[in-house]
């Protein structure tokens, strides 16, 4: 069967691109972050969380029309069907399913099926076709227990209390969930935020997300820092921001933190195995239960997932779609 | 086994040298023997299992995954062990990894037919930061950027004893250290060292500068002699005893069993390792066949004879003779060799010069006619320092040879550079192809790197695995200190030290050299 998908993910019979890096006419969005969500479409179909995450970062009007669809809800558009399902990734993040002749498409745009306190939990879908997402599509990404990962971060800053923890990741989505961590492994003291973490953080706990006591880190004096968790971009720590810091530990929480030569490369003192993404293990896992035969595999590490599935007695195919420089994906 | 995976994730990430050594003095405080002076023997590259080599490693795990699939992952990664800790698909056995000691007793007994399977399940067992460490320890390539003095370092101020002290006490230390570790904790009296027995650490040069310093220096202090294109070593004949060390320490004796049983006498002597027939060297190339080996064959050492240009004494007999000047030294060691007849054992002749303007004449005629890699020169007065001192030696090379020469291949480094084009393969004109005649990956800035980086990554034609052929469109200025003809290279020419000495983005392909410009460099070598 043809697709009614073609491989820049335009839906052929309504002329709609789900993610499109260009400004579109017609673009269902699956979440915020900037390589899936841009500003400038005409009209946009998202989760209601999306669209307020978009409206914070780009302004009210950085679509001509919003249309929000709740999870499980089928909408239907001329001789297509489409329904929104979790996919588990940041709040509001979604995965697209399209049918149209009997014929059912499900693109999961970035996910990871463990539970995650900021995010609707994944619900697998079945389909004919599934595009997935490859970020961490190489078998040596096997995440860990993120709890593991936060204990080993607050071990250490007990032994080392004259230091300042520096968790460098990203304002959307990552942020929320290694504040939502520390709370599960029972940190009750203030977190402090870098200036850039602030408003979306606040969009969180607007939409029920609880992150309990955050403080702005700007004019607390430095000694009041030592021992005390500060969540920034990872970048900033290259910043004159973190003079104002005591010996600054620097902890960045992301998937690539597995590669320690990766994380030595970068100056990363205290890497934290934290991911916002599928691992491999996931990504088969999700393949196979989908029971799809075909195979689109998308943003990241595409050839191993590919041959992968190839070796399973699937159709499976590389997607050559823009994305990130590598490490530069903002949801890692 | 976990506090030993601790101590090398933080000795690997952590950029501060103060604080890896503060993490050193830590584990050696609080890990008992004889753990710590495994992990010790680790640290320091003394630590070497005959059995596990990275092929078992990689055989064992693609016994367990798809080799396409771990082939993958390797090109992204970089390098092997963490490859292939992170890869290992199996986790979670109950029982904890052995201890340390018990561990490398395990690689040291267990036979290489059973050796694939113990290590499989030592990865099952280990935690995901214990395999990495695990993986490491095995294949004793740490890579994590400590050297053995940071260790020793770390052993002198734990101990407040004195680093000099502790190098001197190394040598004679036998695994696991438990004699030098007492004597470190105070509940030991400082080991007994056969002081004419040790190695020692070595006296090393500086490079001249041609501007500044021979203005300064009055060529009458100083004693001049050949840079000989070896590698230098300290052969120590004590009671009957040979041994032979490379410039880190390393023991070499047994792969030139042809210098060692033919030396006559007691001494501590400094000096060039070559090869060649009757004290006639030969090329470095020659050089290099044995010191690749554990062992030397018969046929090479029939066809590769070994001898040492010695150049300095440091014992004379039993006596440490290593506070006296050269010229002291340099009387001994010609008394001594007057003493004892010797037939690999060679002296190397002292230059004579007044001037510096005669040197420098001399060290171009040695380049241009025997090959010479340059001159030393030493201080009369100077007594034997171990370490680089200032002022004391002094080394001149010989100009490098430069050629203009053409990308060809590039390929990404590891470790740090994994993620950068960083090792490069040029060649120049022959006829209207090009032909390959050598690899560099050093003598750029970390700029220029990520210049190459992204041109490589712009201009590429086509890729092989972790290789990408780049358009023949960018000269390289190559440096090298020699040229052979060699019958591995499809050009026939191999380049000895080159490193790339300038990029010339300016430069077009087309004036870049010849092989035949190359026939020049080979025939003066």
């Amino acid at each position: 069967m043809t697709p009614f998908l073609d491989r820049d993910l335009r839906v052929k019979p309504i002329n709609a691109f789900i993610d499109p890096p260009q400004p579109q006419a017609r673009a269902i969005i699956t979440h915020g972050h900037a390589d899936h969500a841009r500003s400038g479409h005409g009209a946009v179909l998202a989760t209601p969380d999306t669209i307020a995450i978009m409206k914070t970062r780009y302004g009210e009007d950085c679509a001509g029309t919003f249309q929000a669809l709740e999870f499980g809800v089928p909408l239907q558009v001329d001789d297509v069907q489409i329904t929104l399902f979790p996919a588990g990734h940041i709040l509001g993040s979604a995965q697209v399913l399209l049918e149209h002749k009997g014929q059912r498409i499900v693109v999961t745009g970035d996910y990871k099926t463990r539970p995650d306190r900021t995010a609707q939990p994944f619900e697998l879908v079945k389909c004919d076709l599934l595009v997935t997402e490859a970020t961490f599509g190489l078998p040596v990404f096997q995440h860990p227990d993120p709890l593991d990962e936060i204990r080993r971060l607050l071990r250490t800053a007990m032994a080392h209390p004259e230091r300042a923890y520096v968790i460098g990741c990203y304002a959307l989505g990552k942020a929320q969930r290694v504040i939502s961590l520390l709370r599960e492994a029972g940190y009750e003291r203030p977190i402090y935020l870098h200036g850039a973490m602030i408003r979306l953080c606040a969009l969180y706990e607007e939409r029920g997300i609880a992150l309990g006591d955050l403080r702005h880190s700007l004019d607390v004096p430095k000694a009041e820092l030592a021992g005390q968790i500060v969540i920034a971009p990872p970048s900033a720590i290259k910043d004159r921001w973190s003079r104002r810091l005591p010996d600054p530990v620097l902890a960045v929480a992301s998937g690539w933190m597995s590669v320690k030569q990766r994380a030595r490369q970068s100056g990363v003192e205290l890497p934290l195995i934290i991911s916002d993404h599928a691992d491999w293990n996931e990504l088969r896992e999700t393949i196979t239960a989908t029971e799809a035969e075909t195979i689109w595999v998308t943003h990241g590490r595409e050839d191993a997932l590919v041959y992968w599935c190839q070796q399973q007695g699937r159709v499976a195919e590389p997607l050559n779609i823009e994305a990130y420089e590598d490490g530069e994906e903002e949801g890692e | 086994m976990k506090e030993f995976a601790q101590l090398l994730e933080l000795l690997a990430l952590t950029p501060s040298r103060n604080r890896k050594i503060e993490a050193l003095k830590d584990y050696f405080a609080r890990t008992p023997d004889p753990d710590r002076g495994f992990a010790l023997a680790i640290l320091t590259g003394a630590m070497d299992f005959k059995n596990v080599k990275p092929a078992v490693l990689r055989e064992v795990v693609t016994r367990e995954v798809d080799p396409a699939l771990f082939a993958m992952s390797y090109d992204y990664v970089g390098d092997l062990g963490e490859t292939i800790a992170l890869i290992w698909p199996h986790h979670g056995g109950e029982e904890e990894l052995p201890s340390l000691t018990e561990l490398i007793e395990l690689f040291q007994t267990t036979s290489k037919a059973e050796l694939p399977k113990l290590i499989a399940s030592l990865l099952t067992r280990a935690e995901i930061n214990e395999r990495w460490a695990l993986v490491k320890l095995a294949t004793g390539a740490l890579r994590i950027g400590l050297s053995a003095r940071l260790a020793k370092t770390a052993l002198a101020e734990m101990s407040g004893k004195d680093l000099q002290e502790i190098e001197e006490v190394w040598h004679g230390m036998t695994l696991p250290y438990t004699a030098l570790f007492a004597w470190l904790d105070g509940k030991a009296e400082r080991p007994d060292i056969d002081h004419a027995a040790r190695f020692h650490p070595m006296m090393l040069s500086n490079p001249i500068d041609e501007d500044k310093d021979l203005l300064k220096l009055d060529p009458a202090d100083f004693s001049a002699e050949w840079k000989w294109d070896g590698i230098r070593v300290q052969m120590i004949a004590s009671r009957g005893r040979v041994s032979l060390f490379s410039r880190t320490g390393d023991d070499i004796a047994a792969a030139f069993p042809d210098v060692v049983d033919a030396v006559f006498g007691d001494a501590v002597l400094d000096g060039e390792l070559l090869v060649g027939r009757a004290f006639e060297a030969s090329s470095f190339n020659d050089l290099q066949q044995r010191l690749n080996r554990k062992l030397a064959t018969a046929k090479q050492l029939a066809e590769l004879p070994a001898f040492i240009r010695v150049y300095d004494m440091l014992f004379d007999g039993q006596e440490d003779i290593r506070a006296l000047s050269w010229s002291e030294r340099r009387a001994r060691l010609e008394a001594w060799f007057a003493a004892h007849p010797q037939t690999r054992l060679d002296l190397s002749e002292v230059l004579p010069f007044a001037s510096w303007d005669e040197l420098a004449q001399l060290r171009r005629t040695g380049a241009d006619e025997h090959g010479h890699e340059g001159v030393m020169i030493k201080l009369r007065s100077a007594p034997y320092v171990p370490g680089r001192p200032k002022g004391l030696w002094y080394k001149w090379k010989r100009d490098p040879n430069v050629v203009d020469a053409i990308l060809m291949y590039a390929q990404r480094g590891h470790g740090k550079r994994s993620s950068f084009y960083s090792d490069y393969t040029f060649g120049v004109w022959k006829g209207n192809e090009i032909v390959p005649i050598g690899k560099a990956y050093f003598g750029f800035t970390d700029e220029e790197l990520k210049q190459l980086d992204k041109w490589v990554r712009t201009n590429t034609v086509a890729s092989f695995g972790p290789v990408r052929e780049v358009k023949k469109e960018l000269v390289f200025e190559v440096a090298f200190d020699s040229a052979q003809l060699s019958t591995r290279h499809k050009s026939g020419v191999a380049l000895r030290f080159p490193r790339i000495n300038r990029i010339r983005w300016d430069k077009p392909v087309g004036e870049a050299a010849t092989l035949e410009d190359m026939s020049v460099f080979v025939s003066a070598t």
